[in-house]
């Protein structure tokens, strides 16, 4: 960077790229991140977009570091507008620091020239010179390229393999225009307007880098989901089209249901049949499906459900992102029975907590929810591969006999689940109440003891729970709580606070609360809830549960996701 | 099961078709252990639980995904959903559309009594204008639900109606409609004895005929069959050109024909996926 950014943040830097829908910015994106993992960076990006298909302005955040870099920060380095007005939608991140490569000409009156660093880069007239404005995105990549000094051999290859599917035309255009935003970039980096302390790593190359819906589709093919039922809804999507995807290649029913109704209902008639099923939603769509998750409640049916939170009520902002479907996962379904909630915090903890939620729904018959959210779904970064020697697949159908009836009473609560035509028994699942069998009964005496059946599995599921994690100070005086997908951004900002008595405690099971939860508070002199919502559902979960109330909550609710920056002064502000 | 409990009323269209169905069964030589049966709420969704088979009494109206993606699950068995007229059409109406669309190789059964029996009396999507019930106190207004018009519009494999009070014919129509590779409609008449006092059996023989010399690959006639109100006609009323069902097009079942729950991981394959977000030129 300029000098007096380097010294700011030698580790890492910050580029925001910005412009409307359909300019390209998704394959910036995607073509940056892998470049710069190519070259052994460390890289991290996310992105921020509204609900249109074309124009709006939309912004993806890159982030190259010497170390990992994971969380997104509000900081930007280098700034690469494309189109009149971008500027003036991430106006309130531009700093002294921040330099601006832009088309002069374009930008006009967005900003005030003479106030900011501004390298004229002409994009739109290069690529128009080229043979369409199109290209101008393919023009910033180069550019990037060149200012952190990347082999142009090796951009030029990854860029042809993206297009390869084009016509040899847009492929010779789209390096053409690679080549002449290289060579904007080698000037700009021998000005010294730029400079770098950016170093490789030799870990990065054997890392695989993905986003959280990729780490939880793949997740879930590792827990042996054979059958997906989805219907489509922001941000949740991208795990029903990569498993529709790759549904050749691992024996994979994929099927884009009606409405989620109709998603969640056949995922209990796949589970009831041996497949092994999930459904991808976000909340309004949790919310049609609710009856469905009440069904699994009492047919005791295995089910996976991923719910990508975005904001609510009803449509909310139905591209940005939220923790506020907490309560909704945890109360979702009339009556009474147990359930699991994960909520992953790292893009590994993704990739493991869906393996093995569809263990631990098959072993206990009940629904496991994964909790996601936009900003995990669409936040990249490179990390080790997941090993999938620990990724084993527990399945427990049992071959039934002549006798067997789907709801014996057991020891444990858990009945041996059969499916059609394994064996000579019958499989009766029923929604209503049932005896042994599976048959219809109101022997109300009955009912009570099919009802602490299914209880008593809320409480043997226990064993397998999964305790929160302590990072930062072991006598710690201030605890900072937070779950899912805030871990990366509270971990980032507890480490730049340095402070020797503030350690930061993840849940990535937020139910059944692990057991440790109130020792861990009780430790501390000062608890604080760190939450991306407005009623900080989890600290009333906590509360619930323990009988705890935090000292401080720390809400973020516009939806956008935590910075780092701002977490880190906002925890300054509150800290003993 | 002898010494079940029935729900049904004494009288009730539900026990003929009861009949019926096991006896189509029966001459199917399907046996119970290969056959599931899917049904939602009602009364007429209480069907499964007086035969001895396997079970899926899932939610009002959820009967047809829940069917659709146990036959996908495994198509080895025989999968029959069946419910009335307010759960396949009512509650149900959107599952009912696509899973038409759909194709899979499963059995409709609607017990269609027009009329809503365990809540009581009132519409259903079925009944006939000027219905009065305890909610349409001035009489049904609303258009009565054409299930086979619908069905046939949507190209099913195969729409049939039948009369709960004709054990022969709706013995031989149900078999065909199982044996038939897709989707199967059969719509049967039937009467509610305690909350339909005008379409009783004495209406319903009145009201119907029985289709002859009808071709039902014969769209255009089918579809004017369908909506012909003055007589209702009963029988096969239109078979699609055959084509691929669900299970057919979902495109694992080319190569082996297991079910998904013989199978497993191919984890080699699922390393080597991975293996491709190392983003290695």
């Amino acid at each position: 960077m300029s000098k007096e950014l380097s010294s700011h943040n030698p580790e890492s830097v910050s580029i925001v790229l910005c412009g409307q829908a359909g300019q390209g910015i998704q394959t910036v994106e995607y073509l940056l991140t892998r470049i710069f993992k190519l070259a052994g960076y460390n890289v991290f990006a996310t992105k921020e977009y509204m609900s249109r298909i074309r124009g709006g302005i939309n912004s993806t955040s890159i982030r190259i570091g010497s170390g990992p870099v994971r969380a997104a920060v509000s900081t930007i380095d280098i700034l690469v507008p494309l189109n009149k007005g971008a500027l003036r939608h991430v106006e309130h991140n531009i700093s002294a620091r921040t330099v601006i490569l832009a088309d002069k000409e374009m930008i006009g009156e967005d900003i005030t020239q003479g106030k900011h660093k501004i390298v004229d880069v002409p994009f739109t007239g290069t690529a128009a010179e080229i043979g369409d404005k199109i290209y101008s995105n393919v023009v910033a990549v180069g550019a990037i390229a060149g200012i952190f000094g990347v082999e142009l051999k090796m951009v030029g290859k990854y860029v042809e393999k993206f297009f390869s599917a084009k016509s040899a035309d847009i492929v010779q255009k789209n390096l053409a225009a690679l080549k002449k935003g290289f060579e904007f970039g080698v000037g700009i980096k021998r000005s010294s307007k730029i400079n770098l302390n950016i170093v490789g790593d030799a870990g990065v190359e054997d890392q695989v880098l993905l986003n959280g819906g990729e780490a939880v589709a793949l997740g879930a093919i590792a827990g042996g989901c054979n059958f997906i039922a989805s219907y489509p809804m922001s941000p949740s999507t991208s795990v029903l089209a990569f498993l529709a995807k790759n549904a050749k290649t691992f024996d994979i029913i994929a099927e884009q249901a009606e409405d989620e109704i109709a998603a969640i209902n056949m995922g209990l008639g796949a589970w009831y049949a041996g497949a092994r099923a999930m459904a991808t939603t976000s909340g309004g769509g949790l919310a049609l499906m609710t009856e469905g998750v009440s069904l699994a409640g009492i047919m005791e049916s295995p089910m996976v459900i991923h719910l990508a939170q975005r904001p609510g009520p009803a449509t909310g902002l139905p591209t940005r992102t939220e923790q506020g479907d907490l309560e909704l996962a945890l109360y979702a379904g009339h009556g009474e029975f147990p359930r699991i909630i994960f909520a992953p915090g790292k893009i590994e903890d993704a990739f493991f907590l869906t393996q093995r939620a569809f263990n631990l729904a098959d072993k206990y018959q009940v629904p496991v929810f994964i909790l996601t959210d936009q900003y995990f779904m669409d936040s990249y970064y490179n990390t080790a591969a997941p090993d999938l020697s620990k990724a084993k697949i527990e399945k427990y159908v049992t071959r039934t006999k002549k006798d067997y009836r789907r709801y014996e009473f057991t020891k444990s609560g858990v009945s041996p689940r059969g499916v059609p035509g394994f064996g000579t028994g019958l499989i009766a699942a029923d929604s209503d109440e049932h005896d042994t069998e599976g048959h219809i009964t109101e022997d109300l005496d009955l009912r009570i003891r099919m009802v602490d059946k299914r209880l008593h599995k809320g409480e043997l599921l226990k064993k397998d729970n999964i305790p929160p994690e302590l990072t930062g100070a072991k006598n710690y005086k201030n605890l900072i709580v937070c779950w899912g997908s805030t871990h990366n951004i509270a971990e980032e900002a507890v480490q730049k606070l340095g402070r020797k008595d503030v350690a930061l405690l993840h849940f990535k099971q937020v139910y059944p609360l692990p057991d440790q939860t109130a020792g861990y508070l009780q430790k501390a002199e000062k608890t604080i809830i760190v939450e991306n919502n407005a009623t900080a559902q989890f600290a009333k979960l906590i509360k619930l549960r323990t009988g705890i109330d935090f000292d401080e909550k720390i809400l973020k609710y516009n939806g956008l996701s935590f910075f780092v920056e701002e977490l880190a002064e906002k925890l300054k502000d509150v800290l003993n | 099961m002898n010494d079940i409990d029935i729900a049904w009323c004494p009288g009730c269209g539900n026990f003929p078709i009861l009949k019926t169905l096991k006896r189509a069964l029966a001459e199917l030589q399907i046996k119970p252990t290969d056959l599931v049966l899917v049904s939602g709420i009602g009364q007429a969704a209480k069907i499964p639980h007086y035969l001895k088979t396997n079970v899926f009494n899932g939610l009002h109206g959820r009967a047809l995904p829940a069917a659709t993606a146990i036959k996908a699950a495994n198509p080895a068995l025989t999968v029959i959903a069946e419910s009335g007229d307010g759960d396949m059409y009512g509650e149900g109406g959107n599952h009912f559309i696509h899973t038409i669309r759909r194709n899979p190789n499963i059995t409709n059964i609607v017990h269609n009594n027009m009329v809503y029996g365990l809540t009581k009396g009132q519409a259903s999507p079925t009944s006939q204008k000027g219905f009065v019930t305890p909610v349409q106190v001035g009489g049904v207004f609303l258009e009565p639900f054409n299930p086979l018009a619908v069905a046939i519009a949507l190209d099913a494999s195969f729409v049939a109606r039948a009369f709960a009070g004709d054990i022969e014919r709706t013995a031989e129509i149900l078999k065909q409609a199982i044996e038939r590779n897709g989707y199967a409609l059969v719509d049967i008449f039937q009467p509610c004895v305690t909350f339909n006092r005008i379409n009783t059996i004495q209406w319903f023989k009145e009201h119907t005929y029985n289709l002859e010399d009808h071709d039902p690959s014969d769209r255009q006639k089918a579809f004017e069959k369908a909506t012909e109100t003055e007589k209702l006609p009963l029988g096969i009323f239109y078979q699609s050109p055959q084509k691929p069902s669900f299970e057919e097009n979902v495109g694992i079942y080319e190569e082996k024909q297991t079910p998904l729950y013989e199978r497993d991981l191919d984890k080699k394959e699922l390393k080597n996926l991975i293996e491709t977000y190392k983003m290695r030129l």
